[in-house]
């Protein structure tokens, strides 16, 4: 049915938003190179699948999902407060693979590469999103809650700061700004939001495992981020939606659905590249980076 | 007495960018620190504003021992500091630069979102004014031409709280006009009890300007004293001539 194939999509669509949106402000707001993003965005589907499976209302789950992947951000400031640029990345992608192996080996709670099934539907005070429209209007719901206050920080003397941070830290320091603070604090908001975009995500697809965090889906957050710009809150919402009906077009095209998968990693790596080359700071992007 | 440094010591390596440098810098006055090129001053100042750690040696300011605060403490607790290259915030405009520049507070978040802001904008009126920068508020900092830039980094460490200023090489680079706008500027706020310290290596640019004036040379003060007494100083014009 065409409705519940859009309806589908649409839920991903308010997932990603939130989770695309969270990771600007970590890369485009503030500058911090991370590609760790996406396992804030695994641990908050974990939790929550751990917690509803041991019988913990979803609402009090999703709420400590957020949380857990909150104290996630903060430790990984804590760890790599001192570096930046290329060495801020690495180390953040070392912790996206410690994440996922941790994920794929503590199989006593995580249920190792099998991952968890079964996961329940939300129960909000008593009322069960059964269907996908009644999932679907949750999550727009949820996004645009998420989006108002992500963008109300923003806008607000303390986005100021992070855009400062981004253009010229020790600039900023002798200022007399804790920049350590303000890259704790970011980075706080930016893996609390993935977290909650994590717990939809587990809640929504009724099953989660290793792989969905892993490289494949870096890539693909950091595509929406650089397609949208970077600090742009508009592009990373309207990118969103690019880069997930663009592949879905494929289907129109008699495509075997065996090479459905490759055909588009290789136009989510085509769309990148091409931004990179010809319009480097993405649709709506205006920030200049050194 | 404002700030007191007492045998401060920087090596990189095998220089000795400072050396053993002892100064104390008066309330409400006009100090200048002149110098040839590489001769270390830069070099205190960064010291003093923490973005270098010393070897030896101590800093006191306002009579509090500031040597082993961090660089963002310092100037909270009253120092502000301008550039010789200046650094400004490549995607903000005039008004986040001083928006940025007049809270001396890291903005928490839940007060950023809920409480009122400050209404700041005839403050930053008026400092734009007392530094001649006439510009729409909403310019990128991309926009200005360099002198411009020069004059809103001025603008910036005025507008940061602080209790001392200092100035590295506020003219260089600016066309004889401005050069003398910027000296009047300097001038104006000493006389708002303003307490300066500024480098300079260009002798006769600090002679109508500072009330005292410290020399270095290859690290170390060589000579201090008036403006009068440092012209005719054997030691400076030797440092001068040599280099
Ligand atoms: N970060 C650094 N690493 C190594 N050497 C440095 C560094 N900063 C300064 N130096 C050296 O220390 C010495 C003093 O430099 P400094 O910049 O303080 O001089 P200056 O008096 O400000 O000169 P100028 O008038 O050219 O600005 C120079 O020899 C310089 O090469
Ligand atoms: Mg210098």
């Amino acid at each position: 049915m065409i409705e519940n194939y859009l309806i589908h999509i649409l839920i991903l669509i308010g997932i990603y938003i939130i989770l695309a949106v969270s990771l600007n402000i970590a890369l485009g707001y503030t500058g911090l190179l991370n590609l760790g993003h996406i396992a804030f965005f695994g641990i908050g589907a974990y939790t929550s699948a751990i917690l509803t499976r041991e019988g913990i209302p979803f609402i009090l789950a999703l709420i400590i999902s957020c949380i857990i992947a909150g104290c996630f951000g903060f430790l990984l400031v804590w760890i790599t407060k001192r570096l930046k640029g290329d060495y801020l990345a690495l180390a953040t992608l070392g912790f996206s693979f410690l994440i996922y192996s941790l994920m794929l080996n503590l199989s006593s709670i995580t249920n190792g590469p099998l991952g968890i099934s079964g996961i329940s539907r939300p129960n909000i005070f008593g009322y069960f999103l059964k269907s996908n429209f009644e999932f679907l209007l949750f999550v727009i719901f949820i996004a645009i809650i998420s989006c108002m206050i992500m963008y109300a920080i923003i806008k607000s003397p303390f986005g100021r700061l992070l855009h400062a941070t981004r253009d010229d830290e020790l600039g900023l320091r002798v200022l007399g700004k804790n920049t350590i603070k303000i890259k704790y604090k970011a980075m706080i908001i930016s893996s609390l939001f993935a977290g909650l975009a994590g717990s939809l995500f587990a809640h929504y697809n009724g099953y989660i495992d290793p792989t969905s965090f892993m490289l494949n889906s870096i890539i693909f957050i950091f595509t929406i981020v650089i397609v949208g710009g970077i600090a742009s809150f508009k592009g990373s919402i309207i990118a969103t939606f690019i880069l997930f009906i663009i592949p879905e077009l494929l289907r129109f095209f008699a495509i075997p659905s065996h090479v459905l998968g490759p055909t588009r990693q290789i136009i989510y790596a085509l769309i990148l590249i091409g931004i990179l080359l010809f319009k480097p700071k993405g649709l709506f992007g205006r920030i200049d980076l050194e | 007495m404002i700030l007191k440094i007492e045998c401060l010591t920087k090596r990189f390596g095998g220089i000795h960018a400072v050396k053993d440098c002892s100064l104390e810098i008066e309330r409400e006055k006009i100090t200048a620190i002149i110098g040839p090129n590489g001769s270390g001053k830069t070099t205190l100042f960064n010291l003093i504003s923490k973005l270098l750690k010393s070897n030896d040696g101590h800093i006191h300011f306002n009579g509090k021992n500031i040597t082993k605060l961090k660089d963002y403490e310092i100037s909270k607790s009253g120092i502000s500091r301008t550039f010789q290259d200046v650094r400004l915030f490549r995607n903000l405009t005039i008004k986040d630069h001083l928006e940025i520049s007049l809270s001396n507070s890291d903005e928490s978040i839940f007060k950023s979102l809920f409480k009122d802001k400050p209404n700041n904008a005839e403050r930053i009126d008026r400092i734009l004014k007392l530094v001649h920068l006439k510009k729409p508020l909403n310019t990128l900092v991309t926009d200005l031409s360099y002198g411009q830039r020069k004059l809103l980094d001025l603008a910036m460490a005025i507008a940061k709280p602080h209790s001392l200023l200092l100035l590295d090489e506020p003219v260089a680079g600016v066309n004889p006009v401005l050069r003398e706008e910027i000296k009047e500027i300097i001038k104006n706020l000493n006389k708002n009890k303003g307490t300066i310290l500024l480098i300079e290596h260009d002798m006769n640019f600090v002679m109508d300007l500072a009330d005292y004036i410290f020399v270095m040379d290859a690290g170390k003060i060589i000579a201090h004293g008036e403006p009068a007494e440092i012209q005719s100083n054997k030691k400076v014009l030797e440092a001068y001539l040599g280099d």
